[in-house]
């Protein structure tokens, strides 16, 4: 029994790491999609050139962990806010599949342009001295490095939903989601508006990339094979929430790792069957629109 | 002899609003009937939970005597309960002429064959080209439905609702958004309407509620005011006041 | 009825008869066949994928449907074929309608499922059941052959006489064959009245619903009917190249298919035979050149077409003849 409680905490805390970073990959892409209605499936792009960013003024550089995290995230949210600008809102109220073959489009550039400048190879990523090793948390010992990202993900997910419901900033992004042409009616600079938001969405999500490098590799790979788990996290939390997510990045977070331990022959066949599940019982997500 | 249409108790609500508060109506056969009332009064709503787009909380809904409630909204048309919309729906890329087509097709059922040509179907092409015609838009028969002007929309709106030789028509303020210079040949159109279909028009321009109604209710939020001739609607001290009420906070 | 009117009804009527135009492709491909003989096992797959990217724009093209799991039932056809093939049933003709068979079947079960709902959440779940079936091939090793493909295929010679050979002769014309037939059923089924009910559903569904028509099962027929082309274009595949990879149930194999129909053009039934030639007589030269970057450079190319040029090769010349017609 006591083992068995054993294996269930340790996959809850893995899973718990995981969810974190799916989230906080992933929130930016929620709120893009119900806010602009645009079906970016690069978002996992954004992740992957921050995890780039990062490991790369680690390792080619020797810049040290914090710095490259933050450069890496500043780097990649400007650039995305020169995305946006040039390409992406051409497509804003357009046509979904338009929009799903620019993305796809993106993708695959981000696919050519990394094994072209990186190689085909997973980037190598040194943890600092702090965060490696174990670390007693009272119960048993946890990996530092792991308790750091549940740590940053539970800060980051509160310092958002503060955000959402306390500044003027998320006063006009929820009523924007909400009702777009009301919000409009109402003064709100909803081009404005937009920018931020991705920027800060694609911000977070190059945080998370360069965060979770050790859980999701940075491969070139990286926005193809990691899209399904994002739209997942998306499409079951709800579009347009920040709760949703969260949510459903837990759900799939420990799912996921429960599986692989309990069941790895099956990989991730269960967790394909459980977004369904949940997408046939709530289509527009758990925190979704009604 | 059962009503046109007839709802009996029709009750919906989202939330805490009711859209429609246990309304009770008939619409007559061969009737011409308008359902008026202000902003919000829950009047689409009411076309909505008819035809099937919208499920009721509680209530029945019988089309010419047989209870459809039921009934998702394609049987109900089958079974002769047609609307417009307010807001066009139509296939903008496509033609008038193809608009209709597709219409009397699936009223035929020749929609299913997915073998024959649909050029083959010559008798659904020559029906919808005559009801064109009729409508005054054969000119336009083989254009792109975009590129009329709106009131001609408006028309071919109508035609598809009729190309579907409808036993109720429900009007859905047909003539929303036409230019003045316009409306003359709907409110037309609507004056020539077979006198064997009963139709229901939402309006708010109360001329032409005046001009084609023999009978008028009066819907505020999602409750019956009052129903009776055009005559009786004028005089009614309380519709005035739900009208002029409303103007006097403009 | 005046003749002006008359004539016009019967243009409006005869839009489907052949056209001239329409031979180009036959006249191309059996051309192909004795202009490059040293070609012909790339030119079995091109044709064999034009199948697969009709199947696409039966779906997306003419019902409006977005999905991106198009690899599900070209993987499902392709397994099933080799599957066949690896264990001792190499008859090509029943192998390939069995494919299309398996895949239809998984096109109608999913498709009753998931046909439900649409936008994000249709895509999402048209992903999963591709995701899914990409899962049980890795990890069904022991048919499926895993991460390292099915090998030990043998396809038997069709009708017991062609075999197949080291140069594509037999392989060629086998797929121009299926591709013919499959050509023959779309095109009817695009022209049929039924085939008219989906442009309308693509159009307007609200009122589609609105003048009685099915929707759902409509597009329940449409996706199994695409289900069993994307089947048979697998199966096709598998046969020819005696080999398959995790790759036929991959998202890529559904993106690419859907960059290929882009390129050709949506919706007007010939985008398949302009778009995959193009895309993968492209990616064969590319490979001799530079193979790892042909990501980028597709990539590109897809967003460059997508802002300059979104409704592909037919939909500049559509958009040519109509500045052209405009008085």
């Amino acid at each position: 029994m006591g083992d068995f409680l054993s294996i269930a905490i340790s996959i809850a805390f893995h899973g718990l790491a995981l969810a974190m970073v799916l989230y906080l990959i992933s929130v930016g892409l929620s709120v893009t999609m119900g806010l602009m209605g645009f079906v970016n499936l690069a978002h996992g792009a954004f992740a992957m050139a921050g995890g780039y960013a990062m490991t790369t003024l680690m390792n080619r550089y020797g810049a040290p962990f914090w710095l490259a995290l933050v450069a890496a995230v500043v780097i990649v949210g400007f650039a995305s806010l020169v995305l946006e600008r040039v390409l992406y809102r051409r497509f804003y109220g357009g046509g979904e599949l338009n929009q799903v073959l620019l993305t796809m489009g993106l993708i695959f550039m981000s696919v050519g342009a990394a094994t072209y400048f990186w190689g085909p190879v997973a980037q190598p990523i040194q943890l600092p001295q702090a965060l490696r090793g174990q670390i007693d948390l009272g119960v048993r010992d946890f990996p530092v490095y792991r308790s750091f990202l549940i740590l940053c993900g539970a800060l980051l997910v509160t310092a958002l939903w503060l955000a959402l419901e306390r500044t003027r900033f998320g006063v006009r992004v929820r009523a924007a989601v909400d009702n777009l042409a009301m919000a409009q009616t109402l003064g709100v600079n909803t081009s404005r508006l937009f920018a931020l938001a991705f920027g800060l969405g694609s911000a977070l999500a190059a945080l998370g990339g360069g965060l979770g490098a050790e859980l999701l590799a940075i491969t070139p790979g990286y926005a193809l094979d990691n899209l399904v788990y994002f739209l997942i996290v998306v499409a079951v939390g709800g579009l347009g929430s920040i709760r949703g997510p969260f949510v459903a990045a837990l759900i799939l977070g420990v799912a996921d790792t429960a599986f692989k331990y309990a069941a790895p022959e099956l990989g991730a066949f269960f967790i394909y069957a459980l977004t369904m599940g949940l997408l046939l019982w709530r289509p527009r997500g758990i925190f979704g629109p009604a | 002899m059962s009503a046109g249409l007839e709802t009996q108790g029709l009750y919906k609500s989202f939330g805490a609003l009711a859209v429609a508060n246990a309304i009770d109506f008939r619409l007559e056969r061969g009737a011409r009937h308008a359902l008026i009332g202000p902003n919000g009064a829950g009047k689409t709503s009411f076309v909505n939970l008819v035809t099937g787009a919208l499920r009721p909380g509680a209530g029945r809904i019988l089309l010419g005597g047989e209870d459809v409630t039921s009934l998702p909204q394609a049987a109900r048309v089958k079974r002769g309960l047609v609307r417009t919309f307010q807001i066009n729906a139509l296939f903008r890329r496509l033609s008038v002429l193809e608009n209709v087509t597709l219409a009397i097709a699936e009223r035929d059922g020749v929609a299913e064959d997915f073998v024959r040509p649909a050029g083959r179907h010559r008798a659904v092409i020559e029906e919808a080209f005559a009801l064109l015609e009729r409508l005054g838009l054969a000119e336009e028969a083989l254009r792109p439905v975009s590129e009329l002007a709106y009131g001609r929309q408006r028309m071919t709106e109508i035609a598809v609702a009729l190309g579907l030789a409808p036993k109720v028509l429900l009007l859905d303020e047909p003539a929303a958004g036409v230019p003045s210079g316009e409306t003359a040949t709907i409110v037309d159109l609507i004056e020539r309407l077979p006198s064997e279909i009963s139709v229901l028009i939402i309006e708010h321009d109360m001329e032409l509620v005046f001009r084609l109604a023999r009978r008028i209710t009066v819907l505020v939020q999602g409750s019956v005011l009052v129903e009776g001739t055009p005559r009786e609607i004028a005089d009614d001290p309380r519709v005035r006041q739900v009208y002029l009420g409303e103007r006097r906070h403009a | 009825m005046p003749d002006a009117r008359r004539s016009m009804l019967d243009a409006f009527a005869r839009r489907h008869r052949l056209h001239v135009l329409e031979g180009l492709p036959w006249g191309v491909a059996i051309a192909a066949y004795f202009a490059f003989p040293d070609y012909l096992a790339l030119g079995a797959q091109i044709l064999a994928v034009i199948i697969f990217a009709l199947s696409v724009d039966l779906v997306l093209g003419y019902a409006g449907i977005v999905t991106l799991g198009q690899a599900a039932f070209f993987g499902t056809g392709a397994y099933t074929a080799g599957i066949l093939a690896a264990n001792g049933w190499g008859e090509p003709l029943t192998g390939l309608l069995a494919a299309g068979a398996m895949a239809g079947a998984i096109g109608l079960l999913s498709g009753a499922i998931i046909l439900r709902t649409s936008g994000l959440t249709l895509l999402m779940q048209t992903l999963v059941v591709a995701a899914m079936l990409y899962e049980a091939a890795n990890k069904g090793g022991r048919i499926t052959g895993g991460s390292d493909g099915l090998q030990g295929m043998d396809v038997w010679p069709i009708l017991g006489k062609f075999r197949f050979d080291m140069f594509g002769h037999t392989a060629y014309l086998y797929c121009l064959a299926v591709l013919a037939v499959a050509w023959i059923a779309v095109r009817a089924l695009v022209h049929s009245a039924f085939g008219r009910s989906l442009t309308g559903i693509r159009e307007n569904v609200t009122r589609m619903h609105a003048i009685g028509a099915p929707v759902d099962r409509r597009k329940l027929v449409v996706y199994t009917v695409s289900a069993v082309l994307a089947g048979v274009s697998g199966g096709l595949i598998a046969q020819t190249t005696q080999f398959v990879g995790l790759g036929v149930l991959s998202l890529e194999r559904s993106g690419t298919i859907l960059i290929m129909l882009i390129i050709g053009g949506v919706g007007q039934l010939y985008g398949a035979f302009i778009g995959v030639p193009l895309y993968m007589i492209a990616q064969d030269r590319f490979s001799t050149i530079d193979p790892t970057y042909w990501y980028f450079w597709i990539g590109l190319f897809m967003v460059l077409m997508v802002v300059f040029a979104p409704g592909g090769v037919l939909g500049f010349f559509t958009r040519r003849r109509a500045r052209r017609d405009k008085p």
